[in-house]
């Protein structure tokens, strides 16, 4: 059989994996029309190439169904209970950079850490009759981090896309969502908390540790490893 | 594992010599009105509840525990004084651990009651020891009622002792307040600043967002004023440190306490209460003299407890949860009373893991 690889089917992230990938003499290449997802891997032998969404790639390695995946740690940490238990990092990829953040209202002179947040989330509660609202997809992880903080009377509301108009459109009062460079928060009038950096994120290969490996594939897997470190 | 046949059959038992001890066995709805209830619960239950909608009733949600329904159903049309059992699943997500389960069957004892407060917890306790007797569990206990009391008799603003009374539930960020209030930890440059800034700040951000102008101004206008109030002393500070810290066992915890009340007299009332409940707890054969007792007990998981708090635990197998949990809950019946309250207090058992324990040990 062949060792699987994922790696994400469009967009940056898919070229600048393609060019990680060749520099290490191992070649990627989509195969077929522009939109047919299918590819194939030259440089070792026995890979098959699986083209997939970067958000689908966690839960293929936790399933066993792909060797190894390339998808954003944010990715891997959010989707996956007890992540270290089913996939391993082999390389962090140096693209893709991207930061887990809190962020607040420009207006919100008065709210500049988590003490603040959770005082004004206080007060909040009081004179709207419901929790701060936060806005993201990232559930786990911004539940995670402001339990550890011990900040109280939030809620999380789901938001799958364009989460820094959440404010303005007042679905939400704030928003935790991921900025590489921060201009679109700052676009919506938006900044972030000095300690409210949740996680720090960026491509990275990942190797599944629950697929099933025979021994071919293992010999495989050494050797296409090995070429990688 | 235990089937989910033996299950429901320990669970009936328990249910029948809870009834023994003289409680009206009652039923609860599975799903239930997740807007009115949800919020009662701590953060950990209520971001683990499983919520879902219909378009009639709106949010629903299973049951996370009894308590909070059981506590509405009475407060709607319960006789007084009441003793309630109970015994069903519960639903909680689990998010981190695969190893715990998502639903799983309680059994409870719940009594509303004015009489006698310590009598009560030393009834619940002693009647749940007594479910569990040949399961060699460790009891831990202590008293959530100690720990308010002492924040409600700090010599600070109110404003403060507000704070620090929402976070009694979480240790750290309790911590981090009173490194604050105490003048330990220095005040965050960003505070500084603002403070510094000519009063109103000047804003130069567009107005966005439900929170308005005048709640952030308010906010600021409070924020110069805690700066200009004085620090929590050094001795009522050293004292509550202290306090956090009692793990004894009970008569000793209770000497210590004492002692700390020197400096603390507001704590006074609540060990009287910690008093008469051993003295119960010793009248119903619990040997008190071997019971352990920590101040800061309860405090991570319990939030809706606010005096008498136990737990116990099988300490062969620590990757287990509690076996068994309870405490006081007095505020809770305020909150759904509309104006009315009982003093109350109750427990759970979970039959599951009594079995697999059993099973074990066999």
């Amino acid at each position: 059989m062949t060792v699987k690889l994922g790696v994400p089917s469009k967009g940056r992230l898919m070229e600048k994996t393609f060019a990680w990938f060749d520099k290490r003499g191992i070649s990627l290449i989509r195969t077929g029309s522009d939109r047919e997802y299918a590819g194939a891997v030259t440089g070792v032998d026995g890979i098959d190439l699986v083209l997939l969404s970067a958000g689908e790639i966690p839960r293929e390695l936790s399933a066993g169904r792909i060797h190894l995946g390339v998808t954003g740690t944010d990715l891997v940490q959010e989707k996956l209970p007890l992540w270290e238990q089913q996939v391993e990092e082999l390389a962090p990829l140096g693209f893709g950079h991207a930061d887990l953040v809190l962020a607040v209202p420009q207006c919100w002179i008065d709210v500049d850490t988590l003490d603040d947040l959770d005082a004004a989330a206080a007060a909040f509660r009081i004179a709207h009759g419901h929790r701060m609202r936060i806005a993201t997809k990232y559930h786990r992880l911004v539940h995670g981090f402001l339990r550890d903080s011990g900040v109280a009377d939030y809620q999380l509301v789901d938001s799958q896309g364009a989460t820094e108009g959440t404010v303005m459109n007042e679905t939400a009062e704030m928003i935790a969502d991921i900025t590489s460079t921060g201009e679109t928060l700052r676009a919506n009038h938006l900044k972030l908390l000095v300690d409210g950096l949740i996680l720090r994120s960026q491509a990275t290969l990942w190797r599944s540790r629950v697929a099933p490996v025979d021994s071919a594939e293992k010999h495989v897997l050494n050797v296409l490893i090995d070429r990688l470190g | 594992m235990a089937t989910r046949a033996e299950t429901l059959a320990e669970a009936a038992r328990l249910r029948a010599l809870f009834a023994e001890a003289g409680a009206l066995p009652i039923e609860t709805p599975i799903l239930q009105p997740a807007e009115t209830l949800l919020d009662l619960y701590g953060e950990d239950i209520r971001a683990r509840a499983y919520v879902t909608s219909d378009a009639l009733r709106g949010e629903q949600m299973l049951r996370p525990d009894f308590t909070v329904p059981v506590v509405q159903m009475h407060m709607e049309h319960g006789a007084e004084p009441a003793r309630y059992t109970y015994a069903g699943e519960v639903f909680r997500r689990q998010e981190q651990d695969p190893a715990r389960a998502s639903e799983y069957v309680q059994v409870g004892y719940e009594v509303f009651d004015r009489a006698s407060p310590a009598g009560a917890d030393a009834e619940v306790f002693a009647l749940i020891s007594k479910a569990l007797n040949g399961l060699n569990l460790r009891a831990a206990t202590g008293d959530i009622g100690i720990l308010l009391a002492a924040v409600k008799g700090l010599n600070t603003t109110d404003r403060r002792k507000a704070a620090l009374m929402r976070h009694i539930w979480r240790p750290r960020r309790f911590r981090a307040l009173l490194d604050r209030f105490s003048g330990r930890s220095p005040v965050p440059p960003t505070r500084a600043a603002l403070l510094a800034a000519s009063d109103p700040v000047p804003v130069t951000a567009p107005q966005i967002g439900l929170r308005s102008a005048a709640e952030i101004e308010g906010r600021i206008e409070a924020l110069r004023l805690d700066a200009e109030s004085d620090p929590i002393g050094a001795t009522e500070l050293a004292a509550l440190e202290t306090l956090l810290t009692v793990r004894e066992t009970a008569p000793f915890a209770l000497a210590h306490l004492r002692d700390i009340a020197v400096d603390l007299p507001a704590i006074t009332p609540a060990l009287y209460l910690l008093e008469a409940r051993l003295d119960a707890l010793d009248a119903r054969g619990i040997n008190v003299d071997r019971l352990d007792f920590e101040a800061s007990y309860g405090r991570t998981s319990m939030e809706y407890y606010d005096g008498f708090v136990f737990g116990f635990y099988a300490e062969s197998r620590p990757d287990l949860p509690a076996i068994a949990t309870g405490g006081r809950y007095d505020a809770l019946t305020r909150h759904l009373g509309k104006g009315a309250e009982i003093p109350a207090v109750g427990g759970v058992l979970r039959p599951g893991l009594m079995l697999d324990l059993n099973g074990a040990a066999a």
